[in-house]
């Protein structure tokens, strides 16, 4: 095997799995100020990069225009659904909010096939689309945007979940909502916070990969799957150990579509799901008595 | 007790004498269509290419004097509510013909119901399984992918390409690609160096491609349907791979030089039906005025340019227009008028049907053609 097909492999694996990251830390932001899983969150990643494509096309918007109006329409479509779906519900119980983020997803892909029909439509490259090389192996300018955007987002979220009065009322929340309410923290309205990030975040994930991978109605399903996987693998966290959880999850699936068999690779991920599930509920990077207890 | 049985006798006469009076001046044609699900970019331009053409011909003053009526049912891809929704339209509407499903599973699932019943049926899907072996009552327009194969090592043979890394999707259209080609290239001297499968909704296919790229083939030969092969495209051209890649019939649209950018699909070919590259044609070719006329009514109706699935609605609409014209209207005379066309200019192809043959195409139902310029230019 040579050596710049291991590096090929791996390339294409961290930019993939920069993806399932983003897509992961909104599944976790979610989890942690609610205690669900939003399987909605593909949905929000769908929405980016087709409402991009209709700033684009009929609203002629050019690009650095288009992604912060697709991604305000995202989170307005994220706060309307909390306000609507997640809030009025008299008594939420984990397994009735599960079933109403699967009711809510099933709702907006509907719609979005509506809207923008059954066809694939695909966005512009950031900046071109002449591959770069790298010793043997080769990434496209907009695997770059991806890793730049995924690792400011990190960054971002790191600032603001240690160093404002908000970010760590939603981790106060995380740890016990019933004593943050004691104090004096709103947790409903880090709820709605809550989902504010992630249908943002999903959104840019969404637009970021369209150029590559093309974008459709239906384009939430699997990756909102993955997002969970490298959600899981992370044990949940919004920090760093889901980003890695991603980037393990995506070069996995690459080496083993390329060194075992490509019949396998979706087969990986969901392997390695089962196993971090039997073996270490807690994540690859948890502590056996996590804090949430 | 007795009184309950000639209830029901009489009630089961009522039925018979209805069933016989549906020849009054309509004919009824019963369609299934994948109208919504999965495979709803087959099942939609089906049904509109149908409604359309039952009005065109309506507004002439229908078949032998005889109006038309279409009563379409949306099977959602599902082959058990294609078998239930089958029966419905031979037992409730009484329909004189069945045109569709659309994909070969659910084909595949009312083939007995129409053989039961003696209802001729016209699939819209392309499985070799439906028409090979030939069913009494089942015939279908989509030429079999082993067609399309077949005119893809040709060329190769042309070319003097020996070895073939084969890419495909994991789905139904995949699999059979997959299949017919590997067999294809054993009797034909070929040699696969690479068997690599995708997902059909994988979003990278570098890895698969990397390894193909370090066994170094003659050709790449990707089979599958939108956005699958606009991804593989578009990785061949990330990896710097220079090797003649060839795609199905399946990608045989605008739409997928417009995914994969026209920059990416440069020198891409592929074996297409004609409807795709109609303009490429030349004027004299059998099918060209039928192709433009279609083009453009179908465009002036929905709006959209018309697609090589709805042109399988459009075949099987001929093939049944044209037998009842000749033999007449109830299901069996449908059925061996069908049986009998000959050289009959359609969309798909020029079909000549026989009782060993339920397809009627051959090779010429394909031409091989290269993207330049973001364009379709047939390469001979």
């Amino acid at each position: 095997m040579q050596f710049d097909q291991i590096l090929q492999y791996t390339l294409s694996g961290i930019s993939t799995g920069a993806i399932y990251a983003l897509i992961g830390i909104g599944f976790s932001i979610i989890y942690n100020a609610t205690g669900i899983i939003n399987f909605a969150q593909g949905e929000f990643v769908m929405l980016g990069g087709l409402l991009t494509l209709s700033c684009l096309e009929l609203l002629n918007l050019p690009l650095w225009a288009a992604v912060p109006c697709a991604v305000a329409v995202s989170t307005v479509v994220g706060v309307l659904f909390e306000r609507l779906a997640i809030r009025p519900l008299r008594q939420p119980t984990p397994i009735n909010l599960v079933i109403i983020t699967i009711g809510g997803s099933i709702l907006i892909r509907g719609l979005a096939m509506l809207v923008w029909g059954k066809d694939t439509h695909t966005i512009p490259p950031f900046s071109g689309d002449t591959p770069i090389a790298i010793g043997g192996a080769t990434i496209l300018p907009q695997h770059l945007w991806i890793l730049a955007i995924t690792l400011i987002i990190i960054v971002i979220n790191k600032i603001y979940f240690y160093h404002t009065i908000s970010g760590k009322a939603m981790r106060a929340c995380s740890y016990n909502r019933r004593a943050a309410g004691l104090v004096g923290i709103d947790v409903r309205r880090m709820v709605l916070f809550s989902f504010i990030i992630s249908s943002a975040m999903g959104a840019v994930a969404g637009i970021i990969v369209a150029p590559l991978t093309m974008t459709a109605y239906d384009v939430g399903v699997m990756l909102g799957l993955k997002g969970f996987c490298a959600a899981i693998i992370g044990g949940m966290s919004s920090g760093i150990s889901t980003v890695i959880g991603g980037l393990i999850l995506g070069v996995l699936e690459s080496l083993g579509a390329g060194l075992i068999s490509s019949g396998y690779k979706d087969a990986i991920a969901f392997i390695i799901l089962l196993l971090i599930m039997f073996i270490r509920p807690q994540g690859l990077f948890g502590k056996a008595d996590s804090e949430r207890v | 007790m007795k009184k309950m049985s000639l209830l029901f006798s009489s009630i089961c006469l009522t039925l018979v004498f209805a069933s016989v009076s549906f020849a009054a001046g309509t004919i009824k044609i019963g369609a299934l269509f994948a109208v919504t699900g999965p495979a709803s970019f087959l099942g939609e331009p089906e049904k509109k290419t149908l409604e359309l053409l039952v009005k065109e011909a309506n507004d002439k003053g229908g078949i032998n004097g005889m109006k038309l009526e279409a009563v379409i049912y949306d099977t959602g891809g599902d082959a058990t509510k294609a078998v239930q929704l089958a029966t419905k339209l031979i037992k409730d509407d009484k329909v004189s013909l069945i045109i569709g499903p659309s994909t070969t599973g659910e084909s595949m699932a009312v083939i007995p119901v129409v053989e039961k019943e003696k209802i001729p049926m016209i699939s819209c899907s392309a499985g070799i399984k439906i028409t090979d072996p030939a069913k009494h009552w089942v015939f279908k327009t989509p030429a079999n992918d082993h067609v399309a194969a077949e005119k893809i090592l040709n060329y190769m043979a042309s070319k003097k390409q020996k070895s073939i890394a084969l890419l495909t999707v994991t789905d139904g259209f995949g699999a059979s690609g997959r299949e017919q080609i590997k067999a294809l290239a054993k009797q034909k001297g070929f040699t696969i160096v690479a068997d690599e499968v995708y997902g059909p909704k994988d979003t990278d296919m570098t890895a698969q491609l990397t390894k193909i790229r370090g066994i170094k083939p003659d050709a790449i030969i990707c089979w599958g349907t939108n956005p699958g092969p606009a991804v593989v495209t578009k990785n061949v051209k990330q990896l710097g791979i220079k090797t003649p890649l060839y795609m199905s019939h399946g990608v045989a649209s605008k739409k997928y030089i417009e995914l994969a950018g026209a920059d990416s699909a440069e020198g891409v070919m592929l074996p297409a039906g004609k409807l795709a590259i109609y303009e490429a044609l030349s004027k004299s070719d059998a099918q060209y005025k039928l192709l433009k006329g279609y083009d453009q009514s179908y465009k002036k109706a929905y709006g959209t340019e018309a697609s090589t699935f709805g042109g399988y609605a459009y075949d099987a609409f001929l093939l049944a227009t044209g037998a009842i014209k000749k033999s007449g209207s109830t299901p069996e005379q449908i059925r061996n008028g069908i049986e009998k066309t000959s050289k009959l200019v359609s969309i798909s192809g020029v079909f000549t049907m026989s009782p060993k043959d339920h397809n009627g195409l051959d090779l010429s139902a394909f031409e091989m053609v290269k993207v330049v310029k973001g364009d379709w230019v047939m390469i001979k």
